[in-house]
């Protein structure tokens, strides 16, 4: 018994931990819930701006929360859906941004970095001069052993 | 120093450039969780909600060839009370037109909280589902707006306003609006 209840109480705090979403909150139709869920997924809550408004246990969010159901009952696409929050509270709103010119240096910034260091390193290793061939002679051996050797 | 060197300093000059750049998120009364409304310059949303203590319904249409002033509160909302003086102040002054929307309250505490605090409002509507704050793009209580005359909205304040917000935005704000 007192193992169940421990069973219980773990997955209900991990029920809690990923869904804010309460029970009434959810449509009864099973397709459009996970609709709802894949777009509340995506929407940032406005008041703890870390989370999604479907873990979000904000006001604001329950809000918005139902406010995605009620759109998709009454026959929004999911991009709808969307717009109808990001028309109020703009695209910061998406916890992935839209590629456009405003956000163009955030989503390709990395790859210029990584662009302009690779070259540096090209031409880095461009111009560092080529390893001598030649063997060492004895002596240069010798020398090196001893360095080696005072080492340890 | 040769010419030859100078790509070795791009790292310094892009790290100095970076620095200044990211300097600016620590700079005092920086708050990132502030952010623009989407709805600047976009026609204000409409509403038509019942008035508080059985007075006329509130709607944007009475807002018609007017700067006027929105502000979101509720009785339960402490930094309302801090800015309640604020409002006072700026109502008994008749520098702005004050309507009030009361967030998700009971129409008999906010009754409550206007008799303790002062009715800074020209008329006030009752927003019980929050769904007029949720078209304004409002994130809680007190938020305040300002509207054109043309019905947009061109300002928009998170939290409570304060003496500075009023020298600081909003007069500068009447006069490019051309207040009369």
């Amino acid at each position: 018994m007192t193992r169940a209840l421990a069973v219980a109480a773990v997955l209900l705090g991990i029920a809690h931990a990923a869904f804010a979403v309460e029970p009434s909150e959810m449509l009864a139709n099973p397709a459009l819930e996970a609709r709802a869920e894949a777009i509340g997924k995506q929407l940032r809550c406005q008041v703890c701006q870390n989370e999604s408004i479907e873990e979000s246990g904000a006001d604001l969010a329950h809000d918005l929360r139902v406010i995605i159901r009620e759109r998709l009952k009454e026959g929004d696409s999911d991009a709808q859906a969307i717009k109808y929050v990001t028309d109020r509270y703009g695209d910061f709103v998406l916890l992935k941004p839209p590629v456009e010119p405003a956000t163009y240096l955030l989503w390709f910034s990395p790859f210029v970095i990584l662009a302009v260091g690779a070259a540096g390193a090209w031409l880095y290793l461009r111009r560092r001069p080529a390893p001598p061939d030649e063997p060492l002679d004895l002596n240069q051996r010798r020398q090196l052993e001893r360095l080696l050797l005072d080492d340890q | 120093m040769s010419w030859r060197r100078a790509p070795y300093l791009l790292p310094l000059i892009a790290f100095v450039a970076l620095a200044v750049y990211l300097s600016r998120g620590l700079a005092p009364g920086y708050n990132p969780e502030l952010l623009p409304s989407a709805l600047i310059d976009k026609p204000a949303p409409s509403f038509d909600l019942a008035g508080l203590k059985g007075e006329a319904r509130l709607s944007n249409q009475a807002f018609a060839d007017e700067i006027v002033f929105v502000n979101f509160f509720a009785s339960w909302c402490v930094p309302c009370r801090a800015e309640s003086p604020v409002l006072m102040d700026l109502a008994r002054r008749d520098v702005i037109v004050l309507y009030g929307i009361d967030y998700k309250d009971k129409p008999e505490d906010a009754e409550k909280f206007l008799q303790q605090y002062g009715d800074p409002y020209r008329r006030i509507g009752v927003d019980e589902n929050g769904r007029t704050a949720i078209d304004f793009g409002a994130y809680g209580v007190p938020e305040t707006y300002a509207i054109d005359r043309t019905g947009r909205i061109r300002w928009r304040h998170v939290g409570p306003l304060t003496a500075d917000v009023v020298t600081k935005e909003i007069l500068p704000l009447l006069r490019e609006l051309g207040a009369s």
